[in-house]
């Protein structure tokens, strides 16, 4: 590797610059903010105050808080569970692998807004599935279905499962083939196999897929705006709420700060337990 | 795999997509429906169609995130190109702390980018719009375009660049004539990925848009909280149809086992 220090900083420059005014700066800005005294109608007035820590962890927030995590660990979890053999045979397809990663891909790349409003059609008390229901004669009164913490997980699974999906496909599909031959010809059985050789080594994949679905269901504010008609909140509801509608910038602030705390760990854990040859699994 | 396995697998897989796309395929039928409300089926039209055309707010939405894509995309690639080349080439001071600030837009939740901005943008007083909207996109799209890269050059044979220099080529010769057709893949990627990532982008863009400068997400967004229209059925079905062609021609062209391009 050639030693360039001028070269190298000229060519990293426009991006450094780029993220320092627009990434590093404004982080530090909210930091900054998180301990300001607040003046009402969002005027932020600097003078140290853990008012707005004070009033995240007051009930109120802590449930929120505490809701948000439940939720959106709940769906990541049903994520896991759903995408794991679904990804285990894509990646055994053999000649139709890329046809079936390529019908996962769409709703991948469907904006989040349509997919949740198509899901809305179908959970609405006149929706769909209400309507079939009744038709069926299985009930005879709509079930609410929108509104509830079931439609934000069914949200939240179906918004997040690609994320889930494809780290876990590209570790099962990079694994080397000759070491469940050597399982298998050392006398395990297909179950043996798969929980002492498959498993472990895709478990790299399986936190990848853990984390990039984790991290958005965490911070994500439009699956319980359109879910629930913002009647159950999140974390990212009560902080668009505190910038946008609450003008209270010092919670906002407080909540991002602790939400990207909450990120980190997860990514740190990761990066703990995986090489670095794994790092762009979470990509 | 045993064939049982396989086969429970199989239909297993057939569930899966059907939970993928059912949803998505009464989606698109409904834009067809007569009624304006419920679930009821009244007859086939194409009304929504017609009104979602002469709307001028969605015009002027489409065109907005068509037009921050591509300038995002522009910038972004060649910031993000420079950078990766920078990672790959040279040893300098401070690298590892600086590949850790192209991590940060991958990991941190969006909304947290967007609402730092909302505050870089109050403190400066600047008058939120369109031109407000491009930092935030081209700041979380560097990064993609950088790793994409990167990785398109650390699967590069280094032998080609220095047989090159051996035959007499300089630097810039090597690069133009070597370097840059070898990665060039990569870079069209990671530019296809930002554009993407800018069109669909709705959390940044919500925050930082200002109520006039809307993009197709975020009138997304407010139609459907507004309330249930066909024309989001429409609108919607239009979305989803552009994916499909884009996946399937950007599918065939490329090999998508590795995303890294």
């Amino acid at each position: 590797m050639i030693k360039n220090i001028k070269l190298a900083y000229g060519m990293l420059s426009p991006s450094l610059i780029w993220l320092l005014i627009f990434l590093v700066v404004p982080i530090g800005m909210i930091t900054v903010i998180s301990f300001t005294t607040n003046e009402g109608y969002g005027g932020i007035l600097y003078e140290f105050s853990l008012e707005a820590y004070k009033t995240t962890f007051s009930s109120m927030y802590v449930k929120v808080i505490w809701n948000s995590i439940v939720w959106s660990l709940g769906a990541t979890l049903i994520c896991l569970l759903l995408a794991y053999p679904f990804a285990y045979f894509i990646a055994h397809a053999g000649k139709w692998k890329n046809m079936l990663l390529l019908l996962v891909m769409i709703p991948f790349w469907t904006n989040l807004l349509v997919r949740l409003y198509a899901w809305i059609i179908l959970l609405n008390n006149e929706g769909v599935i209400n309507a079939l229901l009744m038709k069926l004669g299985i009930i005879s009164e709509p079930i609410t279905m929108l509104y509830t913490p079931f439609a934000i997980i069914v949200g939240l699974v179906y918004g997040f499962l690609p994320f889930m999906i494809l780290p876990i496909y590209s570790s099962i599909e990079q694994l080397d083939k000759s070491y469940l031959e050597a399982a298998e010809d050392l006398g395990a059985n297909p179950i043996k196999t798969f929980l002492t050789v498959t498993l472990p080594l895709t478990f790299p994949g399986v936190l990848a897929g853990f984390i990039i679905t984790f991290v958005p269901a965490l911070s994500v504010f439009v699956v319980t705006d359109l879910m629930t008609g913002s009647k159950l909140l999140m974390v990212g509801n009560v902080i668009r709420d505190a910038f946008v509608v609450g003008m209270n910038w010092q919670l906002g602030s407080a909540l991002s700060i602790l939400l990207m705390i909450l990120v980190l760990i997860s990514v740190f854990v990761f990066l703990r337990f995986t090489s670095s040859k794994d790092k762009n699994l979470l990509m | 795999m045993r064939p049982r396995t396989k086969k429970i697998l199989s239909i297993y897989t057939v569930l899966i997509f059907m939970f993928f796309y059912i949803p998505i395929a009464i989606l698109m039928a409904f834009s067809f429906n007569d009624s304006k409300v419920g679930t009821v089926w009244t007859g086939f039209t194409v009304d929504w169609y017609v009104s979602l055309f002469s709307n001028e707010q969605i015009l002027t939405a489409a065109y907005n995130s068509l037009l921050i894509a591509v300038v995002t995309t522009i910038i972004a690639t060649i910031c993000g190109t420079l950078a990766a080349l920078a990672f790959h080439r040279y040893s300098f001071p401070g690298k590892k702390a600086l590949d850790f600030l192209f991590y940060i837009p991958v990991v941190i939740p969006d909304i947290v980018v967007a609402v730092a901005l909302l505050a870089l943008y109050g403190w400066l007083q600047v008058t939120l719009g369109l031109s407000t909207v491009l930092p935030g996109h081209v700041a979380i799209t560097i990064s993609y375009v950088m790793l994409v890269v990167l990785a398109r050059l650390a699967g590069l044979d280094n032998q080609l660049e220095e047989a090159a220099k051996d035959l007499g080529a300089n630097e810039w010769h090597t690069f133009w004539k070597v370097t840059f057709p070898l990665i060039s893949p990569g870079i069209l990627a990671g530019a296809l990925l930002a554009f993407t990532i800018s069109l669909d982008e709705f959390v940044i863009t919500y925050f930082t848009s200002g109520p006039s400068a809307n993009t197709l997400p975020v009138l997304v967004y407010s139609m459907v909280r507004m309330g249930v229209s066909p024309e989001i059925n429409a609108l919607s079905t239009i979305l989803v149809l552009l994916i499909i062609i884009t996946v399937m021609v950007v599918g065939k062209r490329m090999h998508i086992g590795n995303r890294e391009g």
